[in-house]
C-alpha cells in the first residue's frame, strides 16, 4: 500500500488522488519533519506521516486527532508559523500544505504527548457545565486575582502572535450578476450555465481546488470519473472574460441589497506573501443575484470516547482516500446509519484498508448494501470507544444486547448530512425541519438567493447537477441574460441515497460522550443543563458553550438538539435551533482591517505648506484627518518656549500660519444672502460687497453647530469658512437647508476647502509684508482695506489671490487664500517678504494661546451643549429675523441666568497651571457634583501675562467678575484657586486690529 | 445595503449619511404655536416596523439629500428620488 518513492509517509496509498506526487513539501510539526505533497492539507499530510495527535481539547486537555476534511473541523486546531507571523487555531484541514510550513500543537504541557493539565479530564465528572458559574462564586475579589488568571491559562487555544503583524491586508470590491458560493457539482453546474448566457460570474470556493465533494467520491459523470469533471467545466469558465474563478475565498456574511462578504486567502499557502501582494484581501462582493451551493456538512454520533484521535467522519475518510491518496487508518470500523458508510466501507477495501467491521443501527432495507466480506452488525451500535491516544478499539453491542470488542485505529462515523445553510440565515432566515432528511434546510432564504444542491437537502449528485443547472438559469435571465447553450445534463451512475436514520446518542459506555469536541460538552453536560432547568436551546448554549468557537458548532448543533429531544421527549422542531450570524468562517482582523492600521488607520489631509512646515522643524499634531503644525521647534527648545516665542511674534512684529484646513464653502446665485440669514444668527444680507463678517450658526435645537467668517465677493457670491472639524458637516446642513427645507431658494454651493491655500498673516508687521507681494494697482492700506475688508487681487506679478482683514488673534492681520498650488510658493514668498521683521512661522498651540487670550471661543467651546447665550455671543442674535435654531433657543431653561456662561478664570498664584476639563466648584465646599458650577474648556499659558489662563462656562458667570472660584480636576490632582475675569484677557477694546 | 442614487447610480452605504424622517415641515417660527411645532418639529419621529421615508445625504458623491423609502424590517429599498421636489430651482 505505501510507495518506495514516500515511504517517509507510511499512510500514503501508492495511487489516486489529486495531489501532485513528483514535487515533495516538507514541513515541521512540533519540530518533528515530515513531508507532503502540493495539493494536500495539513491534516492530509499528517495523516500520510502516520500523525492521528494533532491537539488537546479546550477544557480536559484530552488528546484530539483529525475529525473531518474541510471547514467544519472541531479538533486539529494547530498553531501556524512563528514569531511575528505566528497564528493561532487554524484548522489543520483547510491549512494549504506549502514547503516549509512549520505547525505546532497547541493547549498542551509540557508536550502534546504528555500534558499535565489532561488531569482535567480525569476530573471531568467535577467540571461537568456550569462548572465556572458553580465554583469561582467567593470571595468576589478572588475572581479577577486568581480566579480569572488560572481559568485563562488552563482554558482556552492557541496563542496570538504578540509582535505586530508584518504583512499587509487589503480591501477590494467586486460587481456580477451571479455570484456562486461554492464548486461541488452544483455550484460548478449553476456558474457554467449562467457563464454562457453571458452574465458576470463570480465563483467563490472556500477550498484551495475547485470541485466539492466531487474530489472526495468515487462517482461518475458520462461514464468517467467525477473528480475528472470538474477540469473540463473550469477550462471554459476561464476561457470566458466575464467570469471570476475565486479560489481560497470564503463568502463568510450576506448583508443587505445583494452585497456578500469574503475573505480571499491570497498568500496564506505560501511561507511569506509575495512581495506586494496581501496575504490576504477582504472583499466586498455585490451580486445582482446568488446561488448558494455550500454542500453538507457530516454529522457524527455520540457515545463514550467518541473523541479519541482516529474517529472521523466517514465523508472526511473518503476525502483522504480519494481526494488525498491517503490513508487515516489500517484497519477500519465503519459506524453508520446511512448508506454513506457503506461507500465508505467500499472506497476503504479499495485502498487495500482492512474492513474490520460495518455497524448499522439500522436492521431494515439495507441488506442489500453489504456487498463486501466484512463482518456486518445491523440493529447494533458502536458503545464505546477506547484507547489511550488514539484508538486501539470499539466494544460493539449487537441488536441481542450482546457486546464484542474488535480492534481497529480508525472509526469512520456517518450519521446524515446537515445542509450548510448558514448564509441562509444571515439575513433573519429562519431553518426548516426536514423530517426524510432529519435535517434543518433553508426555509425562508434572502432575497436574491437560491439554495441548490447538498445545501438544499439535495443529497445525490444527479440532483446537485440538476438544481445547478436550473438555479443557473433562472439568476442569468433574472439579471437580464437569456439562456444561451445550456450544458447538457451529465448523466451520472447509480447513487445511494444519503438519507439517515440519525442515532443521536448511545447509551451506556463508560466515559465522555462529546457532542460538542471543540468545546468538550458532553450528552451528560447537556442532561445537566436540561436538570437545571436550562433545557432551551438558547439556554443550553449559554450554559455549556456549546456551539462556540471557532467551528460554531457545524458538527454539533443539531446533534445537541437531538440529544435535547431525547431528553424532553419532544422533536427537534419543536425545540427550535440557534440561528447563524456571521461569520461563517474565521476571519482574522488584519482581513477586516486592510491598510486601515497605524498611522494609516484614516486618511491623512496635508495643508499645501505641509512639505515646508518639515524642512522648518514643524512637530505636527492631528486635527480630524489633518496634519497641522503643532508648533515650529527651534533647536533645544520646549513646547512652551516654543509658544510664547512664536506668540510673541505675532503680539510685537509678524507671524503666519496656514489656516487652509478652515473649511470652505463657495455660496452663489440670486438667493445666497438670503440663504445666510437663514442658516446664521446674525444678518448676511445686510453685508456689503467687498466685506466679511463672523457668523454664527445653530442647530435646530437651538444650540451652537459653528462659526467663522463670510465673505461677500460679489452681489450673489459668498464664501463662507467654517471651522476645520466641521467642514463636512457645515456643508451638509447647508445642502439640507438649500435643497429640502427651502428647496424654493435659488442658490448653489460648492466645498473649496482644498482649492485655496489660505495663511493668517498676523502681527503690527503683517501689512508690511503683504504690501510686499501684493501686485500694483492693489490698495491694501488701512483706508484702502479696513478692518474685515474682503477682496480678490493678484499677489507676486499675477497669482490670483483672495484676501481677508480678518483676526483670530487680537491683532492686526489677514488670511491671504491662493490656489492651493501655489500654497507651497505662497509661504516661502510670505517667509521671505517678512524676513526683515522677523515672520516668524506659528503652529495650532500658539493660535490657540492666542486666540485663548482673546476669549474668542473655539471648538471646546461650541461643544454642542452650548448657546449663543451661553458663548456670550447673544447679541449676535438678530431680533428681526428667522433663522434655524432661533425658536428653540429661546426655551426657557435655555434662558434661565444660572446657566453657566462664558468668562475668564485666571490663577490667584501665577504659578499654577489649570487644566482644561476641571470643573469649577465654590471656595471652601466639597469637590462633589452637587456643588458643581461649570467648567474649564480651554486653557493656555498666557505669554502676555505670564501665567496659565482659561476660559469656560460658569453658572452665573458674568454677575461674578472678581470672585473667587477653584478649578478642580479630581482625574489628573489639579485644585487651582482662580479668579474670575471676563474671558477677554487682553486689548479688550480690540484696538490692536484696526490699526 | 445599497442605494440608487438618481445622479449617482446604485452606490454602497458608506457613501450616505442617514438623517432621519423624510418630509421635513419645519414650522412657521411666527406663528403661536411655534415653540411647541418646533419642539415636535426637531424631536418627535415616526419609528414605524414598515416602509418608512427617509433623508439620506450623498456625502460620498453628489450631494444630494435623497429621500429613500426603506422598510424598516428588513433594509428593503423601496424607492430613491431628490429631496428637493421637481420644479424647484435649479
Amino acid at each position: 500500500m505505501t510507495s518506495p518513492e514516500t515511504s517517509q509517509e507510511p499512510f500514503r496509498l501508492t495511487t489516486g488522488g489529486v495531489i501532485d506526487r513528483k514535487r515533495t513539501l516538507r514541513f515541521t510539526f512540533d519540530g518533528e519533519n515530515y513531508t507532503g505533497h502540493p495539493g494536500d492539507t495539513l491534516a492530509s499530510a499528517l495523516l500520510a506521516n502516520g500523525e492521528r495527535l494533532v491537539g488537546r481539547s479546550f477544557k480536559y486537555h484530552r488528546p484530539r486527532g483529525i475529525f473531518s476534511a474541510g471547514s467544519e473541523e472541531p479538533n486539529a486546531l494547530v498553531e501556524l508559523r512563528t514569531g511575528a507571523r505566528r497564528e493561532p487555531n487554524t484548522r489543520a484541514t483547510m491549512v494549504e500544505l506549502y514547503d516549509g510550513l512549520e505547525a505546532a500543537s497547541q493547549n498542551r504541557w509540557p508536550s502534546l504527548k504528555f500534558d499535565v493539565q489532561s488531569i482535567n479530564g480525569l476530573l471531568s465528572p467535577f467540571f461537568g457545565a456550569g462548572f465556572y458559574y458553580k465554583t469561582f462564586m467567593w470571595p468576589a475579589e478572588f475572581w479577577k486575582l486568581v480566579y480569572e488568571p488560572l481559568i485563562r491559562r488552563s482554558a482556552g487555544l492557541g496563542r496570538a502572535a504578540t509582535e505586530t503583524d508584518p504583512d499587509h491586508y487589503e480591501k477590494a470590491f467586486a460587481h456580477c450578476d451571479v455570484l456562486v458560493i461554492g464548486s461541488g457539482p452544483a455550484g460548478l453546474m449553476a456558474a457554467l450555465t449562467a457563464a454562457r448566457s453571458g452574465a458576470r460570474v463570480i465563483l467563490a470556493e472556500e477550498d484551495f481546488m475547485f470541485g466539492g465533494r466531487l474530489l472526495s467520491e468515487r462517482l461518475a459523470i458520462d461514464g468517467k470519473p467525477a473528480r475528472d469533471w470538474p477540469r473540463a467545466v473550469l477550462a471554459e469558465l476561464r476561457s470566458l472574460d466575464t467570469v471570476r474563478l475565486m479560489p481560497r475565498t470564503a463568502i463568510y456574511g450576506v448583508y443587505d441589497g445583494g452585497t456578500y462578504g469574503a475573505v480571499e486567502r491570497v498568500a496564506d499557502h505560501l511561507p511569506v506573501p509575495p512581495e506586494h501582494r496581501p496575504r490576504q484581501r477582504s472583499w466586498r462582493i455585490v451580486a445582482k443575484r446568488a446561488v448558494l451551493a455550500s454542500g453538507a456538512i457530516e454529522r457524527g454520533i455520540t457515545f463514550s470516547g467518541n473523541d479519541l484521535p482516529g474517529i472521523t467522519l466517514g465523508s472526511a475518510v473518503r476525502s483522504y482516500l480519494n481526494r488525498f491518496g491517503v490513508a487515516p487508518g489500517r484497519r477500519a470500523i465503519v459506524f453508520t446509519t446511512s448508506d454513506d458508510g457503506w461507500a465508505t466501507a467500499r472506497d476503504l477495501a479499495a485502498n487495500g484498508v482492512a474492513v474490520a467491521a460495518v455497524v448499522d443501527p439500522r436492521k431494515e432495507g439495507i441488506e442489500t448494501k453489504g456487498a463486501g466480506p466484512w463482518p456486518v452488525f445491523l440493529g447494533a451500535e458502536v458503545k464505546q470507544a477506547q484507547g489511550g491516544q488514539k484508538l486501539r478499539s470499539v466494544i460493539v453491542r449487537d441488536d441481542r444486547g450482546l457486546e464484542t470488542e474488535i480492534a481497529c485505529d480508525l472509526l469512520a462515523v456517518s450519521n446524515g448530512w446537515n445542509p450548510t445553510l448558514h448564509l441562509s440565515c444571515h439575513l433573519g432566515g429562519k431553518p426548516v425541519w426536514h423530517e426524510a432528511l432529519s435535517a434543518f434546510i433553508p426555509g425562508s432564504v434572502p432575497k436574491g438567493i437560491a439554495v441548490g444542491g447538498a445545501a438544499a437537502g439535495h443529497l445525490t449528485l444527479a440532483e446537485a447537477l440538476q438544481d445547478g443547472a436550473r438555479l443557473g438559469a433562472e439568476a442569468a435571465s433574472d439579471t437580464g441574460f437569456a439562456a444561451a447553450t445550456a450544458p447538457a445534463n451529465p448523466a451520472v451512475g447509480r447513487e445511494e441515497t444519503a438519507l439517515s436514520v440519525p442515532l443521536w446518542r448511545v447509551h451506556g459506555g463508560r466515559g465522555a460522550a462529546f457532542v460538542d469536541l471543540q468545546n468538550d460538552v458532553t450528552a451528560k453536560d447537556i442532561e445537566l443543563a436540561f436538570q437545571e432547568g436550562y433545557g432551551a436551546s438558547e439556554h443550553v448554549k449559554r450554559y455549556t458553550t456549546l456551539g462556540m468557537g471557532t467551528d460554531q458548532g457545524k458538527t454539533a448543533n443539531v446533534t445537541a438538539l437531538g440529544v435535547l429531544s431525547e431528553l424532553t421527549g419532544q422533536p427537534i422542531p419543536a425545540i427550535g435551533t440557534t440561528g447563524f450570524r456571521p461569520p461563517y468562517t474565521p476571519i482574522t482582523w488584519g482581513a477586516l482591517a486592510g491598510h486601515h492600521r497605524g498611522k494609516d488607520f484614516r486618511p491623512k489631509r496635508l495643508p499645501p505648506s505641509h512639505a515646508w512646515a518639515e524642512e522648518n522643524g514643524a512637530v505636527f499634531a492631528d486635527a480630524g484627518l489633518w496634519l497641522r503644525a503643532q508648533w515650529y521647534q527651534r533647536p533645544g527648545e520646549t513646547l512652551q518656549r516654543s509658544i510664547a516665542r512664536e506668540a510673541a511674534a505675532v503680539r510685537l512684529s509678524v507671524g503666519v500660519c496656514d489656516v487652509s484646513t478652515l473649511g470652505k464653502i463657495d455660496i452663489q446665485g440670486p438667493d445666497a444672502a438670503t440663504l445666510l440669514d437663514r442658516v446664521y444668527t446674525n444678518k448676511f444680507s445686510t453685508l456689503k460687497v467687498g466685506r466679511t463678517r463672523y457668523g454664527l450658526m445653530l442647530r435646530e435645537d437651538g444650540f451652537a453647530m459653528d462659526d467663522g467668517t463670510t465673505a461677500r465677493l460679489g452681489e450673489q457670491h459668498f464664501i463662507m469658512t467654517t471651522t476645520t472639524a466641521n467642514a463636512g458637516k457645515v456643508m451638509q446642513h447647508l445642502e439640507l437647508c438649500r435643497q429640502v427645507l427651502w428647496p424654493d431658494l435659488d442658490v448653489r454651493l460648492v466645498s473649496v476647502s482644498d482649492h485655496w491655500a489660505q495663511y493668517a498673516v498676523a502681527g503690527p508687521r503683517s501689512r508690511d509684508v503683504l504690501a510686499k507681494l501684493v501686485d500694483a494697482p492693489f490698495d491694501i492700506s488701512n483706508e484702502g482695506f479696513p478692518r474685515m475688508a474682503a477682496g480678490e487681487l493678484t499677489i507676486c506679478g499675477g497669482v490670483p489671490a483672495r484676501l481677508f482683514r480678518v483676526s483670530f488673534s487680537g491683532e492686526l492681520a489677514y488670511e491671504i487664500a491662493v490656489p492651493a498650488h501655489y500654497g507651497d510658493a505662497a509661504i516661502r514668498a510670505l517667509m521671505q517678504a517678512g524676513a526683515e521683521y522677523g515672520i516668524t512661522p506659528y503652529g495650532t498651540e500658539a493660535l490657540n494661546a492666542l486666540r485663548i487670550e482673546k476669549g474668542h471661543v473655539g471648538g471646546p467651546e461650541i461643544n454642542g451643549q452650548t448657546t449663543a447665550r451661553d458663548l456670550g455671543l447673544a447679541g449676535m442674535v438678530s431680533g428681526d429675523k428667522d433663522c434655524v435654531g432661533r425658536v428653540l433657543a429661546e426655551r426657557p431653561a435655555l434662558l434661565d441666568p444660572a446657566r453657566p456662561i462664558l468668562v475668564g478664570v485666571k490663577p490667584i498664584d501665577p504659578s499654577q497651571a489649570l487644566t482644561a476639563g476641571s470643573h469649577f466648584i465654590p471656595v471652601g465646599a466639597a469637590a462633589t457634583a452637587a456643588n458643581d458650577q461649570g467648567y474649564l474648556t480651554s486653557v493656555a499659558f498666557s505669554p502676555v501675562l505670564g501665567q496659565d489662563i482659561g476660559i469656560g462656562f460658569l453658572a452665573r458667570g458674568r454677575e461674578r467678575m472678581g470672585e473667587r472660584i477653584r478649578a478642580v480636576d479630581l482625574l489628573r490632582g489639579h485644585d487651582v484657586e482662580c479668579v474670575v475675569t471676563s474671558p477677554i484677557f487682553y486689548d479688550p477694546e480690540g484696538e490692536r486690529t484696526r490699526a | 445595503m445599497r442605494i440608487k442614487c438618481p445622479y449617482c447610480g446604485e452606490r454602497d452605504l458608506g457613501e450616505f449619511t442617514y438623517l432621519g424622517a423624510a418630509d421635513l415641515k419645519r414650522p412657521d417660527p411666527s406663528s403661536a404655536g411655534a415653540p411647541a411645532a418646533f419642539f415636535d418639529y426637531v424631536y418627535m419621529r415616526e419609528n414605524p416596523a414598515g416602509p418608512l421615508a427617509e433623508l439620506w445625504y450623498h456625502g460620498g458623491g453628489c450631494r444630494s439629500w435623497l429621500r429613500v423609502v426603506r422598510d424598516t424590517r428588513n433594509h428593503e429599498i423601496e424607492g430613491v428620488e431628490l429631496a428637493k421636489p421637481e420644479g424647484g430651482a435649479q
